[in-house]
Order: C-alpha cells, then structure tokens, then sequence
C-alpha cells in the first residue's frame, strides 16, 4: 500500500479563549484561512495541491456553522476547485482529519491533503451546538450522562488518582511548557497571526501560567463538586453506573484541567510523489490510525483501550513507542494512561499539554502530532503516539514514524 | 348510564353537567367520553348557543380521574378483536385528545382564529387526572373557594402519567420547570396555590356563574391558547433554548437519580416532554400519546396501578374482612406500653378521633409517651398543617397513666410492651381482669408468634396481632395476624381500627415472623452474606436503590440496629435448635455486635458516623475481618439474589397458607418495606419476569449460593404449568 507522509505540520499560538484573548478579534474562518496560507506558503504549493482540506472543529454552528472547511478553503489563497471537510469527532477531531487524509492517501484516493481543524472557544462557547445525549431523556438516562467534569472526576475515583496527583501533573505540565518555550522547541510548528497589515496579533502561547505550584493551585476548589453533590446531582448518576464507589472524589479544577482557548493547526500529508513534485522532504510517516468507542459515562478512558487496539492491530508493543502525547484534557485522563501501560512519565508530553497551553478542541489533535512530530526530531528518536480521551465515550490514536 | 347532561338557556351558555350516578367523586369512562364529545358537538352546531360551562353535579368535587380499570379494558379490548393492544391504546388515547382539542378550538377557523365559542370550566372543588386536563382544555378555568379541593396531575404516583394532553398543556402553559413538581411528583394544589401556579385561572364564590359571565363575554382573542398563537415561546426556553438547555440536562440527572432508573414512567414523561418541546402542539400530543401507550403497555405500571390502586384500595375497604360480622370501630383504645411503639399508635389513634388510654408503668413514662404526640402536633402547627386548639382536642383524647383500672371502658388493647413472653403473659392476665368481656386484645409483637402469647388469655379467641410498623406516623401498612384460635369478630375489629386510623391492612396467618419479617430478615441477612464474601457495601446498597428499594439492607441493617438482629437470630437459633442453618451473616452480626458496632444508635455500626448521628460513610473496618474481593459481581447478580431472597419468602408464605391473599403480599411488600414498587409487589414480580425464568435463576441462585434459593415446590409446578401467580390466584382473591 502507498504510504502516508507528513511533510509540514503547524499551528497558531493558542489565545486565552474569552473578551481578552488575543485572538478574539479573528473569526474562525481567518483564523483558518490564515493557517491553510501558511502551509501553502511554507512549502510554496500551488493553489490546486492538494485533493481537499478536511478540517475539524467540534461546535458547528454560527461562523463554525455552514461547512466551515468549505468557507475557509474558500477565504484562503488555495483554489475553489478544493472542496473541504469538516468533522467532528470532539476532542479528537482534528487528529480525525489527519487520520482520514492519512487514509485516503494510503488508499490512493488523492495525493496530498491539508488536514487539522480550529476551534474559537471564546467565540463559538462549547456546548452552543447542544447535544441530544445530554438533554435528550430517553439517551441521556439509557446512557447514564454526566459532564465531562464528573466523568474526569470518576476516573480519579475509579483508579484512586488523588488530588495532589493530578494537581503535581498539572504544575509539570506548566513547567515543562515553560521551558519548551523558553529553549524554542515551538519554532517549527508555531505561525505568528496577524492582520491585513501585516501586524502581530499573536506569536506565543498566552494561555499558560509559568510558575504555578502545589500551594497556588491547592487554593483553588474544585469545579464540578456543586453539580455533582447537589444540582443537578450527577454523582448519583456516576454511582448508578459504577455502583461498586462509594462515592465520586472530586479532585478536578481550573488549573489540572484543559484551559479554554482559541486556536488552529494544520497537517500537510502526501503520498511519495507529491513530496517529489514540490521538492519538499517527508518527515514523518503516519504508520497506524484507530479509534475505539468506550464506555460514556466515564466517557474519558479512551486512549487505553484505543492504544491497546493500535498495539494489537499492528503488532506492536507499547516498549516500542519512544515518545507519548496523550492530550490533558483532565490530568486524570494522562495518570490513568500512564497507569494503564507503566509509562515513564518522562516520556509523556515531554513539552507540557493541555493544561499549561489550552484545548482549543477541533485543532488539538493535530496539534499533539505537531508537536510529537517535532520532539522526535529533536530528541532523534523514531516512533511517536498521540492519543486523545473523546467525549461520549471514544478514543482516538495516531502511531508516527521518523522517515 | 348518563355520566353528562347539558342544559341550554335563554341566554344562550349550554351548561355540561358531569354526574357519574352512585360515585361520590366523578371518574371519567369510555362511556362518558362519548357523551360529552356528543354534547360538544351539539354545542358547538347549535346557532343560539353562545358559550359553553363544563361543571360538575358532585358537591365539592369536579373529578377524581380517569378509570384506570377502564384504560386497562382497551388494551383487552383491543387484544380480544384480535388487534394489537398496543394499537388499540394509542387509538383510544388519540381519540381522547381528538375530543380535548375539539373543545379547545372550540369551532375556531384555524388561520384567522376566529369563529369559535368561549368554553370554561366551573370546578366545585377537586379536580385530579383527567378531571383537570379536561378543564386545561377549555379557556378559562374558574374554581370554588372550596379550602379543602385539590388540584393536580398525580398519575405518576401510580406508575404512569398524564396522558390526556396534561403533560403537553401542562408544559407548554407552565414552562418545564414550573410543571416538574405538578408532573414528576404528582403534586396537588390548593386553590390559592393553584392560582399562584397558573394553573386554574380564577376563584369565584359560585363558579359556574363566574364561567357564565365569562363565556357570554369571551372575545376571540381570549379563545387562543397561548401555543396556539403565533411566536409562542415556551416559558423558561424549550431545550435547545440557552436557558432551557441546562434544565432539560438537569431534569434528565434530577429524575434518574431520584428514581434510581427504577420507574419507567417517570422517564416515559421526561421523554414526551422534550421530544413535545421540539414540535408543535398537535405533533407534541401524538408523541405524548405514543410514550403514554408505551407506559400501559409496560407490565410494570399493569403491576403497579394493580397493587397501588385497584388492590390497595379494595383492602382498605374491607375486601378480606370476615362477612356478617357487625360494625366494631374502634371508641376507646388502651395502648399498653409508651414507648416508641406505643406513643406512635396513641398519636394515630387520636388523629383518628379515637379516645386514648396510654399506661406505662409510672406517670413520667406514660407523660412522655403523649409528649410525642404534642411534639408531634407543634412540629405541624409550625409548618402550617393544624392549629392550637384542634391539638388541645386531640390531646384531651389521651389520658396517660401508669394505672390499669383506667382501661375499664376500653373496647381494643394494644399490647406494645418489651418483647419478652414472660413480659408479655402477665401483662395480658392482669389488664384482662379489669378489661370489659367483650374488649378485643391486640399485641403489636414484630416478631413473637401470636398463637403463643394468646396462652395468656382466658379469651384466645378475642386474642390478635396488630403488627406496627415503625415509625407508627409515616408508615401505611398494618399486619394483622390470626392465631390459631382467633375468632372473625377479633379480625373484624383489628380492620376497623386500622380503616379508622387510615392505614393499608393485610391479614396473615401466624408463623415465625408472620409476612412482612418474613421476608425483610433474609434481605438484610443476604446483605450482610454479601459483605462476608467481599462485596463492597456501597454496592450492595447501591443495588438495592437500583430496584426502587428506599433503603438498600447494609444501611437498613444500621437503622434497626445490629443487636436486634443479633437478638432475633439468637431466639430463632434458640427456637429452631439444629434445624437452624449456619449462616455467614450471623458470624457478621455478632462479630459487629461484640466490636460495638451496634448501628446508627451507637453511632457506629456498618457505618461511621458524627456526633449527631450524620452517617459520613461506610465503615472500612469491617475489610479487616472480611476484605474486598479481586472481582466484584455483576449488578445484576446482586440484584437477583437481594430480590428472589425475599420474593421466595413471598411464594413460601403462600404456598404455607401464611398468606391468604396474593394482593395482600404485594401490596403489603410495597408499603411495609418499600420492596421494588416498580414491580407491583414480590409476586407481581414473578409474573413479570415469568415463573419458568425464576425456576431457572433460583436453580442457578441455589448451586451458587445456597439452598436459600432452592425454588419451592409451588413456584417448580406453576414453572412447569407455564403459570402466573395473578392468573392462577388473582380471580379468587378478587372475588374474595
């Protein structure tokens, strides 16, 4: 079968994702556009390249409504006879994208792809979409639905994370992110964002918060214990489904979970030839793709199960993987991966996370295989996982490999 | 039978008149749907009839509710033409909703929402069911000042909902939050309160001239509905409404936890509301119409209007009271004994009007027996309910005393003294020497066998059990146990007490933990067995409240207290000498008994607990003896084995005449230890789930666990007949 390559892959700097961020002034569209022009630019492409964009991006409606894919393929310098995708599988739908376009590529439907996503937290908020599984009673009992929060929270309970273990991954996350930036292990990946002058808006992560410690994020209380205690009660929910708890430890909050943001990223994937007709140089290939659907109440342990599919489908085992991202959507999504396979954490998100430098949820899955991609690099090492936790339950994988 | 008549006047109103002969409370039937839609009809083609008044003939009462016998009969009735049941429900329901609408346009045309004649409602009182979503389909809704009438929806107390367009007005008039207490819990309003709500639209001295004066000056505007006007926005947002977004997923959470997934009509309801919110009106009463036959088509809510309802009310009104035995309510009761027991029963017999001699053994205990009671009253005066002078008349019906020369005049005793024999025996003697011949002698003994302590008496025939449940205030049930030698009139004056005191009898013969002990023991002790084998308690608990069970047995097990269970297995051993089988529970009882872990009183028990007595958490001590296992089991294997438990208890009452009544088992299952209500009861339960698939599960139960489930042979031979407990035993009992 033909192979699938990676041979660019970038991201904006991720905005706080509200009235104060730096990127709120953009719609998502420019945003996109702006992210689509880079990759065309940066490997000089012509505006007919590529077979199409798939583009993810999880809350569909309003300016990430209509086929946002077709509107920024449309707002951006590539031609109009490039249709555009655009996906949602959550949290992981930019990693989706990439995956497909990998697919399709070693398919021989195509030759190259621009795949990724976007997501203007701060614009379009999480949840404008609705979702039946939440609202809807017939599914949302049958499938016993708690928030996310509560989902994170049960992990926690289920495989006794406490709350100093998630708040000391949190204070790493910060700290290593930090001086990822600070040593400019970023500057392959990272475009700066302007405007139409050409002016800076934004060239850095704004989101983090170097310095955090144990005492600073033990001040902070716990953010879904109300919802889950009292009103509406989603504890008793969680207890339903797990009935051998006593009852659900709450140890999530602001600070070891995934910070709200805006952002984009983008993954340049072609089959041998394409590289050869534009000159450009395969860093990577993308050797394995799975996802896996889970259990949804707890909803966040995807990237176990998913893993171990990856490994069993393709004969692998996880003492062959050199370098992990598993993304921290909550800090007990990566204690409870780290737990599942006995990984040294010093091999998980070597350059922080989530955490430290936000989720903007429909790019976020390119963005990990971005930045695992450019970690092997640096460390010269060969085979990288990314992995995501999904909401409702799914998980999703990408295995890469040094060319 | 004519259920409605109408009357025309000069002036034009055509008054509709409901009147079901011989009910004291109107009930809506197949039958009377007919006629009121054929009087709608004449109505509304009538020229010189202006308006309409629907009201009632009943003094204080527009109506009860639909028949829910009758809602049963359609299935039936569908299934005997050879249809599909189902099919035959959802017709007759949209019909229903075919005649509601009929009256809420009124004749209108549809486009210009002009044409149609004013229809109002007059209530005299108490209006419940379909006796106030009838009046929700008219458009005004005028009720008496009548302090005493309710209003409401309350289907879902018996395990379904309102399904003639209720819910859907209900909603849609209300918003989802504001209609969730009248919907989900069946709540009912007074007058003051139901106008507050929104409910009924005014209060009127006469009503029915109130509605007159209104339909003679209704203007076409004040015909439209609210959701059928243009732009109608449903109050609070629909779901995908930003603010109606987070209390239709809260609603979701609210309901599945309160009812642990264990009701399906509650979740039935939820569905109709959201999926109605979605579409427009007529559609959102075809998706109610469909969840509402969903409802009747589920044998749980058969199950449940059949035990709550039909059953429930048929023993309450005396269906297995002794025939030809002369009226025995109850003037004067000594309640021996004022503790716990006993200062309950003096309160319920005094709210009953009954006059009340309480006796203990000196003034101090006797006083603070009726302390409950006036604690109990200024508790209710606080909130409201009761004022100061009925509490001083009820008060002045008891007279406590330590002497039992005062008993002279009673005609029933009410034996609740310390659960000893001995203790029992001389008390018996020495009040039946001062006790007029004819006085009935009740003991409220939980766990001695009845024919036992009447060998006290000189009068076994007038001997009985009245059997309390604790607390005596809040609990429905009364267990009324027959010795051998108990006569009819002794049976017949226990049901006319507890009828007078308002509470649910049932009737049993005597045996070791009569009925309702009979089973609740095995529930806790299997419980406990659970831990033994390293089941986390939480989760036996857990199961338990998965099933619709209050309060799953490791908790219950600390409410009742260790040593009294260590006490019961202690006598039972005692009693049954080596036919008494070993049991892993009992080794766990008495190990917490000689801990001091004796439950919630202690303050310690499976439980830790604060200094007031706030449970903070199951006690892990108790892994020490007897720690978690590698595996936990499956849900569902808990929950078989806490149910069958009992529910073979059930059968073997039955099968050895301890039971005499099938329906008395299931509804005194429900309401003397909120055993799975869902079900119908533990025999109702079987039915259910079939007598061929419980052979199965208890065989498989017995090789695993013990000859605790071996099936008996009833259950073996009504497997093999492909038999239900309600098809063999119901008819009997029903004619009974």
């Amino acid at each position: 079968m033909t192979d699938a390559y990676i041979y660019d892959a970038l991201r904006t700097p991720r905005g706080k994702g509200r009235k104060d961020g730096s990127l709120h002034e953009l719609t998502s569209v420019r945003l996109s556009a702006q992210t689509l022009n880079a990759v065309k630019e940066r490997n000089n492409l012509e505006g007919h390249a590529v077979e199409d964009v798939i583009w993810g991006n999880v809350t569909q409606v309003m300016e990430q409504g209509g086929c946002l894919a077709r509107s920024a393929v449309l707002a951006s310098d590539l031609d109009q006879s490039i249709p555009g995708l655009a996906i949602n599988r959550f949290c992981a739908s930019g990693m989706e994208a990439v995956n497909l376009a990998a697919n399709q590529v070693k398919g021989g439907a195509g030759e190259a792809y621009i795949a990724g996503g976007v997501e203007m937290m701060g614009r379009v908020p999480m949840g404008s979409d609705g979702a039946a599984i939440a609202v809807d009673p017939s599914l949302a009992m049958d499938t016993y639905f708690v928030p996310q929060g509560i989902s994170a929270d049960i992990i926690a309970t289920e495989y006794g994370f406490s709350r100093d273990q998630a708040d000391a991954l949190a204070v790493e996350s910060q700290r290593r992110a930090a001086a990822a930036w600070e040593d400019n292990r970023f500057d392959k990946s990272v475009i700066t964002v302007k405007d139409q002058n050409g002016l800076t808006i934004l060239d850095r992560d704004e989101y983090m918060r170097p310095g955090t410690d144990m005492q600073s994020l033990g001040a902070l209380n716990p953010s879904f214990q109300m919802m889950g205690e009292q009103m509406p009660g989603f504890d008793k929910i969680a207890l339903m489904k797990y009935p051998h708890l006593e009852k659900i430890h709450h140890v999530h909050h602001a600070g070891n979970s995934s910070g709200i943001v805006d952002g984009a990223a983008a993954v340049l994937i072609g089959n041998k030839e394409f590289g050869e007709k534009y000159g450009l140089k395969p860093r990577a290939r993308i050797k394995a793709t799975s996802k896996i659907g889970t259990d949804p109440t707890i909803m966040l342990t995807g990237p176990v199960p998913v893993t171990e599919k990856i490994m069993a489908d393709n004969g692998m085992n996880i003492s062959d993987i050199d370098l992990f991202e598993v993304n921290e959507a909550f800090a007990s999504v990566v204690l409870r991966f780290q737990q599942a396979f006995d990984v040294d954490p010093g091999l998980v998100n070597v350059n922080g996370g989530s955490i430290a430098m936000g989720h903007p949820l429909g790019a976020t899955g390119a963005i990990i295989i971005g930045t695992l991609l450019d970690e092997l690099e640096r460390q010269d090492k060969e085979l990288g996982l990314a992995t995501l936790c999904i909401a409702s339950g799914m998980g999703a994988a990408t295995i890469i490999e040094r060319v | 039978m004519t259920d409605f008549t109408m009357t025309k006047d000069a002036e034009g109103v055509a008054t509709i008149t409901w009147d079901v002969p011989g009910k004291s409370m109107n009930v809506m039937s197949f039958d009377g749907l007919g006629q009121l839609n054929d009087l709608i009809d004449d109505a509304l083609a009538d020229d010189a009839v202006k308006g309409i008044v629907i009201t009632s003939g009943k003094d204080g009462s527009f109506a009860g509710g639909m028949d829910l016998n009758a809602l049963g009969g359609m299935k039936a009735a569908a299934a005997a033409e050879g249809g599909e049941p189902a099919q035959g429900l959802f017709d007759g329901i949209m019909q229903m909703h075919g005649l509601l609408r009929k009256i809420e346009l009124a004749g209108m045309d549809f486009k210009t929402k002009k044409g149609g004649k004013p229809v109002a409602a007059a209530l005299p009182g108490t209006a419940a069911g379909i006796g106030l979503e009838l009046p929700l389909a008219t458009h005004r809704i005028f009720v008496s000042e009548n302090p005493k009438a309710k209003y409401g929806l309350p289907e879902i107390l018996v395990g379904i909902f309102p399904g003639a367009g209720g819910t859907t007005r209900m909603v849609r008039k209300l918003g989802a939050v504001a209609a969730a207490p009248l919907l989900l819990e069946g709540k009912m309003l007074d007058a003051k309160k139901a106008k507050g709500a929104g409910v009924i639209d005014e209060i009127a001295a006469d009503p029915v001239a109130a509605a007159r004066e209104w339909v003679l000056n209704g203007k076409p505007a004040d015909l439209v509905k609210p959701w059928d006007a243009k732009g109608y926005k449903m109050p609070g947002g629909a779901p995908y409404h930003p603010a109606g977004f987070m209390n239709f997923v809260g609603a979701s959470a609210m309901v599945n936890g309160k009812t642990q997934g264990a009701f399906p009509a509650a979740k039935a309801l939820l569905s109709a509301v959201y999926e109605g919110a979605l579409v427009d009106f007529d559609t959102a009463l075809r998706i109610e119409a469909r969840y509402f036959t969903s409802v009747m088509m589920n044998p749980s809510s058969e199950a449940m209007i059949r035990s709550l309802f039909v059953n429930k009310e048929a023993l309450e009104k005396g269906a297995v009271r002794p025939a030809g035995v002369a009226d025995q309510r109850v003037k004067k009761v000594g309640v021996l004994g004022a503790g716990m027991m006993g200062a309950g029963i003096a309160l319920v017999s005094a709210q009953a009007g009954i006059e009340v001699v309480l006796v203990d053994r000196d003034q101090d205990a006797a006083d603070r027996g009726k302390a409950y009671t006036e604690a109990y009253l200024d508790k209710g005066i606080k909130r409201g309910k009761g004022t100061p002078e009925k509490k001083e008349a009820m008060l002045g019906l008891i007279t406590a005393t330590p002497d039992l020369e005062q008993l002279k005049g009673c005609d029933l005793i009410v034996e609740a003294v310390f659960e000893d024999t001995g203790v029992k025996a001389e008390m018996t003697k020495k009040v039946e020497a001062i006790i007029p011949e004819d006085c009935i002698f009740a003991s409220n003994t939980s766990t001695l066998p009845i024919t036992e302590l009447a060998k006290a008496s000189s009068r076994p025939e007038q001997f009985i059990g009245i059997h309390f449940f604790s607390p005596v205030e809040r609990m429905l049930l009364v267990e009324i146990i027959k010795g051998k030698e108990t006569g009819d009139r002794a049976v017949a004056k226990a049901l006319d007490y507890v009828r007078q005191i308002r509470k649910t009898p049932i009737v049993v013969n005597d045996a070791r933990f009569f009925y309702a002990n009979r089973c609740i023991i095995p529930y806790i002790n299997e419980g406990a067995r659970m831990i033994t084998e390293g089941v986390p308690p939480q989760m036996v608990d857990h199961a338990a409240q998965q099933l619709g069970f209050p309060v799953g047995p490791v908790q219950l097990t600390d409410e009742t207290s260790i040593d009294l269970g260590a006490k019961i297995a202690r006598a039972t051993k005692a009693a049954m000498g080596n036919a008494y089988p070993a049991s892993a529970a009992d080794d766990l009882i008495f190990w917490m008994e000689a801990e001091g872990r004796l439950g919630r009183k202690a303050k310690a028990g499976f439980f830790d607990y604060d200094e007031k007595g706030k449970r903070l958490g199951y006690w892990k001590g108790v892994q020490d003896k007897y720690p978690l296992a590698e595996e936990t089991p499956e849900l569902i294997e808990v929950q078989e084995r806490l149910m069958f438990v009992q529910v073979l208890e059930a059968v073997r009452a039955l099968e050895e005449g301890v039971l005499m009544d099938i329906r008395e088992g299931d509804v005194g299952a429900i309401l003397g230890w909120g055993f799975a209500p869902w079900s119908g009861g533990p025999l109702s339960w079987l039915d259910i789930i079939g007598t061929p698939y419980a052979l199965e599960r208890c065989e498989q139960l017995a090789a695993t666990h013990g000859p605790r489930f071996e099936p008996p042979a009833l259950l073996r031979e009504m497997a093999e007949k492909g038999q239900s407990f309600y098809g063999r035993f119901g008819a009997k009992a029903a004619a009974a």
